[in-house]
């Protein structure tokens, strides 16, 4: 029995996720204090207010807003729920993204340009086929693929400026991500697809239920009523697996880890590190493209499409995800799930009390700090470990 | 023309500055990923000091009573103000990177997520809006150096050079040059800059002559943070009309580029933000642009898209990076945590 309590506690994923965890906590502690210290020196919030917005920090998912007396409710809140899975969908991709090119080595900071071309390409396959000529279904199947195939393409334009020009992937990357933020922009401002019937909306593109296509619910509208989720976290989820499989089971992925650990010893071994530069940043680019078709095919989002001035946040936002997972695929739809809780609870903090949505980015961008010596946090986890260990010799 | 070298200058100086930033963490062996967070917290820093300030008599005195040289004072003062909490906020990357041999990538892309998010935090709790404006006028009134204050009226013309270079400009432009040109001196011509660039380079051999790398690398990122958070109020105060929102619009990203593309040397830097500047006004204006002075806007009548001149500077930036990446160097240390057990 105490062996098995120890090989467990001695197992590399049971400390990576132990890390992790003390990152969060670190991270909430954080926020709490800065709410509190906020709280105190601002004299129209005061401790009343801060305690609030503490207590949402923690608990905001399973707010239900204020009753007649002004005291916050808790309970089942089926549209926040949703809502977290749904927002969790497209970030489970990027995440996915930042996390596949950081195993080869790749810094991946153009998941928001790879985002865009994938909003584009499935906004525009998905509006532009008429769906009394084709069957929905299909459309949705061409709009998600011709997303990734966009996406690819962009993501694969740093990869051969790295492999062959020897250009800094983190620099190609960010022009390419403004280069594509003016590119959509651009066609979609000569596109019959910006919506003019609603005249209450200017510069948004019709939702792709205009054309009839929408992600199917596969029922999970009836679990959680009122809220924006389909089906499309099950795809996400069931692409994270396969990404899994494909990392860690397959040659392929051995062999794209190989060039990420140690490039030389790679061509050495005889691995095409050129190529594999190129197809892994031409995959990182297809999952965050699907991402960007996931979100927009659900039939209930539409893109305000004059975005050449700022970049979309869940394309930044894959990078934290996939730092919190330490890059495993896997963790990958648990940090997602856990940032899109966030996300939602900022929203809660900003309708109901003084406070706003920004605190939960804070705290995110404090995980990611911790994150960063996640690997020194770990040694001292296994230390303490081996510590105890010997103590009970 | 006049307008166009103004207008590319405006641009120019802060990714000059910066990218001058960036040069000095890589020097010293820190990959400074974090200057878009720095430049944004700098912001935010001077924005709201010039905006305290303006309630105080002795500057709304001043304002009222045309006392010019207090007003370009208070603009000087913000830039340090800015520099100073850009310096404190890069302790942060410092302390991560030195102390804690930590991803170096991480840590400024977690200051990168930190910066807009504390910056939108406060600014929402104190005007209850995303921006954060001047308390009074805006920045052009109160800060711009105009000929009237030098006795011309508003026909007379300062010539050429006085047209360009002192008439509708901000003091905060020569404040940046001369900084540059100092601490690229710094950087080259005095032991403190061999020593901080040995650092960069060999940090082991550095170690064994006798020099702290940590103190080295430390005062390499420092003064990067200081010359971020200066860089971002000036982007604040010459193209934002001195406003903070938790953005830069990614000049921070750019300034690295500029850094790559100029090689990490400060006269190919000061070059290709020029560059680069230069294709940034063509896109803000390129359809007012009279190059000849002729009355035909030239550009505007070729018809070209707009979209097409806003995308031309990253297009031409990425260009540029394939010519040039082959021989690009890097200093050999940089993003490697110091591990004195290696030498």
């Amino acid at each position: 029995m105490k062996k098995d309590q120890i090989r467990l506690l001695e197992s590399n994923g049971f400390q990576s996720v132990l890390s992790s965890i003390v990152s969060i906590i670190i991270g909430l502690i954080f926020g709490v204090l800065l709410i509190l210290v906020v709280g105190l020196l601002d004299s129209n919030l005061g401790i009343e207010s801060a305690w609030e917005g503490i207590r949402l920090v923690f608990a905001g998912l399973f707010s239900t807003g204020r009753d007649a007396f002004g005291t916050l409710t808790w309970g089942f809140n089926s549209i926040n729920m949703g809502n977290m899975l749904f927002r969790a969908t497209p970030l489970i991709m990027t995440g996915l993204s930042v996390a596949f090119a950081y195993k080869t080595g790749l810094f991946n900071i153009g998941a928001p340009g790879q985002y865009l071309m994938g909003t584009m390409a499935s906004l525009m396959i998905a509006l532009g086929i008429p769906s009394d000529k084709v069957h929905p279904v299909i459309i949705w199947i061409l709009a998600f693929l011709g997303a990734m195939a966009a996406g690819a393409i962009w993501g694969a334009i740093p990869g051969l400026f790295k492999a062959l020009l020897n250009t800094n992937e983190v620099i190609a990357c960010i022009m390419t991500n403004w280069i594509a933020a003016n590119l959509v922009t651009w066609l979609f401002d000569i596109s019959p697809f910006k919506n003019v019937t609603e005249s209450t909306k200017s510069g948004y593109i019709y939702k792709t239920s205009f054309n009839n296509v929408a992600t199917t619910k596969l029922g999970l509208d009836k679990v959680f009523p009122g809220s924006q989720v389909n089906g499309g976290i099950v795809i996400a989820i069931l692409i994270a697996v396969l990404v899994y499989i494909l990392m860690s089971k397959t040659t392929f992925g051995f062999e794209l880890r190989a060039c990420g650990s140690n490039k030389d010893a790679a061509k050495y071994a005889g691995l095409k590190d050129k190529r594999d530069i190129v197809i892994s940043m031409a995959i990182a680019g297809a999952l965050s493209a699907a991402g960007a078709a996931l979100y927009y095919l659900a039939g209930n989002t539409e893109l305000y499409w004059s975005t050449y001035q700022s970049l979309p946040a869940i394309g930044f936002n894959g990078i934290p995800v996939a730092m919190l997972a330490l890059t495993n695929p896997i963790g990958v739809i648990f940090s997602a799930l856990f940032m899109s809780m966030l996300n939602i609870i900022g929203l809660q903090i900003t309708s109901l009390t003084a406070y706003n949505e920004y605190i939960t980015d804070v705290i995110i961008a404090a995980i990611v700090y911790l994150s960063a010596f996640a690997l020194l946090i770990k040694q001292i986890i296994s230390r303490r470990i081996a510590r105890k260990k010997g103590g009970s010799k | 023309m006049s307008f166009l070298i103004q207008q590319t200058l405006v641009y120019a100086l802060p990714l000059m500055i910066v990218a001058l930033a960036g040069v000095f963490a890589e020097r010293s062996g820190i990959i400074n990923l974090a200057l878009e967070g720095i430049m944004i917290f700098g912001a935010f820093c001077g924005v709201l000091f010039v905006n305290t300030m303006q309630d105080t008599s002795w500057v709304y005195g001043a304002y009222m009573q045309d006392r010019y040289g207090t007003l370009q004072l208070l603009v000087v003062l913000a830039m340090f103000v800015a520099g100073l909490l850009g310096a404190i906020f890069s302790l942060l990357l410092s302390f991560a990177s030195i102390n804690l041999r930590a991803n170096q990538t991480i840590g400024g892309t977690a200051l990168n997520l930190l910066a807009p998010a504390l910056v939108l935090f406060l600014i929402r709790i104190l005007e209850g809006q995303n921006t954060l404006f001047l308390a009074k006028g805006d920045a052009a009134e109160w800060f711009m150096i105009k000929k009237s204050m030098f006795g011309y009226s508003a026909e007379e013309s300062m010539g050429f050079l006085g047209d360009t270079f002192i008439h509708k400009t901000y003091l905060s432009n020569y404040v940046c040059i001369l900084v540059f040109v100092l601490l690229s001196i710094i950087l080259y011509k005095t032991k403190f800059g061999l020593r901080v660039r040995s650092c960069g380079e060999n940090p082991h051999a550095a170690d064994s002559l006798g020099i702290n790398v940590k103190k080295m690398r430390y005062a390499g990122t420092t003064i990067s943070g200081a010359l971020a958070g200066m860089g971002g109020f000036v982007y604040a105060l010459t193209t934002a009309n001195c406003s903070s929102n938790g953005d830069v619009a990614g000049f921070g990203f750019l300034a690295l580029a500029v850094m790559i593309f100029g090689n990490w040397k400060p006269l190919s830097i000061a070059g290709a933000s020029l560059l680069f500047g230069f294709f940034k006004c063509l896109a803000a204006g390129y359809s007012s642009i009279d190059i000849n002075g002729d009355g035909i806007y030239m550009l505007r009548e070729l018809g070209i898209s707009a979209h097409l001149y806003r995308m031309l500077p990253y297009l031409i930036t990425l260009i540029v990076l394939a010519f040039t990446s082959k021989n690009s160097r890097a200093p050999k240390a940089e993003g490697i945590p110091y591990d004195k057990g290696q030498r």
